[in-house]
C-alpha cells in the first residue's frame, strides 16, 4: 500500500466545492442538504469510473479549472460539456478517462453542444476522500464544515483521493448525457416539472396562469442556495405572513416582491415565503443545469408522474451500471 | 379547536403539516410529541419541528402519499403535548446602529421608537420552538406581536452572524452569515453551532434564550 494519491487544484476558477449527493438526517439542526446540483452527472460519472453513486466529486460553476493528479488515477468529467484537455491532448467529456502521475487536466468551458449545462463534475476513481461530516463529505457552505476545509476551492488545495474496491476498474467507454436520454421541453424551453405547495390557491388565477405558462428567466443573482428568476409578476390575493416551517430543494417560494425564488442545494432547511409550487425531485438536476441568463418553463405534474420520473431516473442509472460492468468483464476476459 | 390542520406537499421529498390556530408554546409540545412519533414511522426519513407545523421527509416516495397524511392526521388528534423544560441562556445585545441595519424598518413599521422596540424585544424569556434556516438558528416564540414587522421585500444577500432579527410575528438570532429575509435590528456574540460537539447545536427545542440590552444606538 502506498499513500493516498492526491490532486492539487491550480486553477480554481469561483466556487468550486466538493459534494456527493447530500448530507440527510440533520435538518433538524438547521443542517440544510448540500449536494451536487446535477445529481444524475455526479451518479454518472462515478457509476463510469466504478465508484459507489455517492461518491464525492469537484462541482465546477466557473472554468477554467486545472489541476494535477500526483498519482496514476481513473477520473471522468460529467454534466456540463465542457472542453477537456489532458496536458494539452483534446478528450471527451462522460468518458472514463487515465491520468498519469504529474498530468495536467484543464475542464474548459462549455461548448454548444446538444444539450445546455452550466456545471462540470470531476469524478476521480476511489472517490475524493476528504472527511466525512456529519454523514456527507458535501460542502455545507453556510456552517463553513464538510467537503475541503468547508469552503470552496483554492488554488494549491490538496485532496487525497479513496482507494477503489476490486470491482471498480477502468472501462474503456462512456455515457450518453441523460440530458439527451431523457430530455423535457416544452415549446423548445427547458422544462421542470413541478407540484403545486400550500399557497399555491392563494395566488391570483392571473398570477398561477403565469407561472405554468410563462418562460422563467434564470436571473445573475441565482447560486447554490437559490434560483432567483425574472418573469410576470406574481401577486397573492392577499398579503399572508406564514410561520417558518421546513422546505426542501426545489421549493417556489415567491417573496413580497412577485418574483419567484426556487430553492437549491445550498438552501435553508426552513422558511416562510408563501410556496407557490415545488419542482419535483427527479427535476432537480435539470434544473441545477440551467446556465444563468437561460429561460425555464415550469410543467404541472402528477404525484404519481413525479414518483414515475424518480423511477426513470433510477432506471437509467442502473442501466448506464449495468453497461459499465458488462464493459469491465469484456476487457478483463480480453 | 374545530379547524382542521392543513396538510400539503413538498414535492415528493416531504409533507409539510400545518396545525390550526395561534403560535402557542402548547401546540408546540404537541408538534414535538407528533415529532417523536412520526420519526419512527418506516416511510418517514425526518420530522422536522418548525413553528407550529411539522416536516416529514419521505425514506423514499410512496405510491400514494395520502396515507401519510391521514396517519399524521390521526396522530395529531391522540397526541399528548411533550414538555421540554431545558435551560435558559443571556445573550447581551447591542440594538441599532450598523449591526442592526434594519431597525428603522422597525420603526417606521410600528411607530415606536428604538429604545421601546429594544425594551419590548428584550422582555421576554423566549422558547426555543425548533432549529432551522442554517446550523444552530432556533426559531423562538413568545415575541410581542406590537414589534412584528413583515419580511422584507427581497431577502438581503448576507446578514452577519450574531445578527439578532424579526421576520413576521417571529425573531431568532443568525447563527452564521448568510442570506436572510428578516429585519436585522441588532447583534449579539455566541457560538451556536460547533460541528465537533455532540449534537452540534448549542440549544435543543425546549430551550430557552433571554436578550439583555447592552446599548440602544440610534
Amino acid at each position: 500500500m502506498t499513500g493516498a494519491a492526491m490532486i492539487e487544484i491550480l486553477t480554481p476558477g469561483a466556487l468550486a466545492t466538493v459534494q456527493d449527493l447530500g448530507r440527510l438526517g440533520a435538518l433538524g439542526w438547521g443542517v440544510g442538504v448540500s449536494g451536487a446540483m446535477d445529481g444524475m452527472a455526479l451518479a454518472a460519472g462515478n457509476i463510469l469510473l466504478g465508484n459507489e453513486e455517492g461518491a464525492a466529486a469537484i462541482e465546477v460553476p466557473v472554468f477554467p479549472f486545472r489541476l494535477r493528479f500526483e498519482g496514476a488515477a481513473g477520473f471522468a468529467v460529467t454534466g456540463a460539456n465542457a472542453t477537456l484537455s489532458l496536458n494539452g491532448r483534446r478528450l471527451l467529456p462522460w468518458w472514463a478517462l487515465r491520468a498519469e502521475a504529474g498530468d495536467s487536466l484543464e475542464i474548459g468551458p462549455p461548448e454548444p453542444a446538444s444539450w445546455r449545462a452550466s456545471r462540470a463534475y470531476l469524478c476521480v476513481a476511489g472517490g475524493l476522500a476528504v472527511a466525512s461530516v456529519l454523514r456527507s463529505r458535501s460542502t455545507q457552505l453556510r456552517g463553513a464544515f464538510g467537503g475541503h476545509d468547508g469552503r470552496p476551492l483554492r488554488e494549491g488545495d490538496r485532496l487525497p483521493l479513496g482507494t477503489l474496491s476490486a470491482a471498480g476498474h477502468r472501462a474503456d467507454c462512456g455515457l450518453v448525457p441523460p440530458a439527451l436520454a431523457l430530455p423535457l421541453e416544452v415549446d423548445g424551453i427547458p422544462a421542470v416539472r413541478a407540484l403545486p405547495a400550500a399557497e399555491h390557491y392563494r395566488f391570483t388565477d392571473a398570477s398561477l396562469d403565469a407561472f405554468w405558462s410563462e418562460p422563467w428567466k434564470v436571473t445573475p443573482q441565482s447560486d447554490r442556495y437559490g434560483f432567483r428568476l425574472a418573469g410576470p409578476t406574481i401577486v397573492p390575493r392577499a398579503p399572508m405572513e406564514l410561520r417558518s416551517h421546513g422546505i426542501v430543494p426545489g421549493v417556489v417560494q415567491v417573496p413580497h416582491g412577485g418574483q419567484p425564488i426556487v430553492q437549491m442545494r445550498d438552501a435553508q432547511p426552513s422558511g416562510g415565503y408563501p410556496k407557490i409550487a415545488t419542482v419535483i425531485e427527479a427535476d432537480l438536476w435539470r434544473l441545477g443545469q440551467a446556465p444563468i441568463g437561460s429561460r425555464i418553463r415550469f410543467l404541472r405534474t402528477s404525484w404519481e408522474a413525479a414518483v414515475q420520473a424518480l423511477e426513470q431516473n433510477r432506471d437509467w442509472l442502473a442501466e448506464a451500471r449495468r453497461l459499465m460492468d458488462l464493459r469491465r468483464m469484456q476487457e478483463r476476459a480480453a | 379547536m374545530s379547524e382542521d390542520p392543513f396538510v400539503s406537499l413538498l414535492g415528493t421529498t416531504a409533507i409539510l403539516f400545518e396545525a390550526p390556530g395561534e403560535t402557542t408554546l402548547d401546540t408546540q409540545r404537541r408538534i414535538w410529541a407528533l415529532a417523536r412519533e412520526a420519526a419512527a414511522w418506516p416511510e418517514v426519513g425526518e420530522a422536522v419541528p418548525g413553528m407550529n407545523n411539522l416536516m416529514v421527509t419521505f425514506a423514499m416516495p410512496p405510491r400514494d402519499w395520502a396515507p401519510t397524511a391521514e396517519r399524521l392526521r390521526q396522530a395529531w388528534a391522540a397526541v399528548e403535548p411533550l414538555p421540554l423544560d431545558g435551560r435558559c441562556i443571556e445573550l447581551p445585545v447591542v440594538y441599532g446602529g450598523e449591526g442592526g441595519p434594519h431597525m428603522a424598518d422597525v420603526v417606521a413599521h410600528t411607530g415606536l421608537c428604538p429604545e421601546e422596540v429594544a425594551e419590548i424585544h428584550a422582555a421576554p424569556t423566549y422558547p426555543v420552538f425548533a432549529l432551522g434556516s442554517h446550523p444552530g438558528y432556533c426559531y423562538l416564540g413568545g415575541m410581542d406581536p406590537r414589534i412584528a414587522t413583515p419580511r422584507r421585500k427581497t431577502p438581503v444577500l448576507s446578514i452577519p452572524g450574531g445578527a439578532v432579527s424579526i421576520g413576521g410575528s417571529q425573531t431568532g438570532v443568525s447563527a452564521s452569515a448568510g442570506p436572510s429575509g428578516w429585519n436585522t435590528i441588532g447583534s449579539t456574540d455566541m457560538v451556536f453551532f460547533d460541528v465537533g460537539r455532540t449534537p452540534p447545536t448549542l440549544l435543543q427545542p425546549g430551550d430557552s434564550i433571554r436578550f439583555r440590552i447592552m446599548r440602544v444606538l440610534r
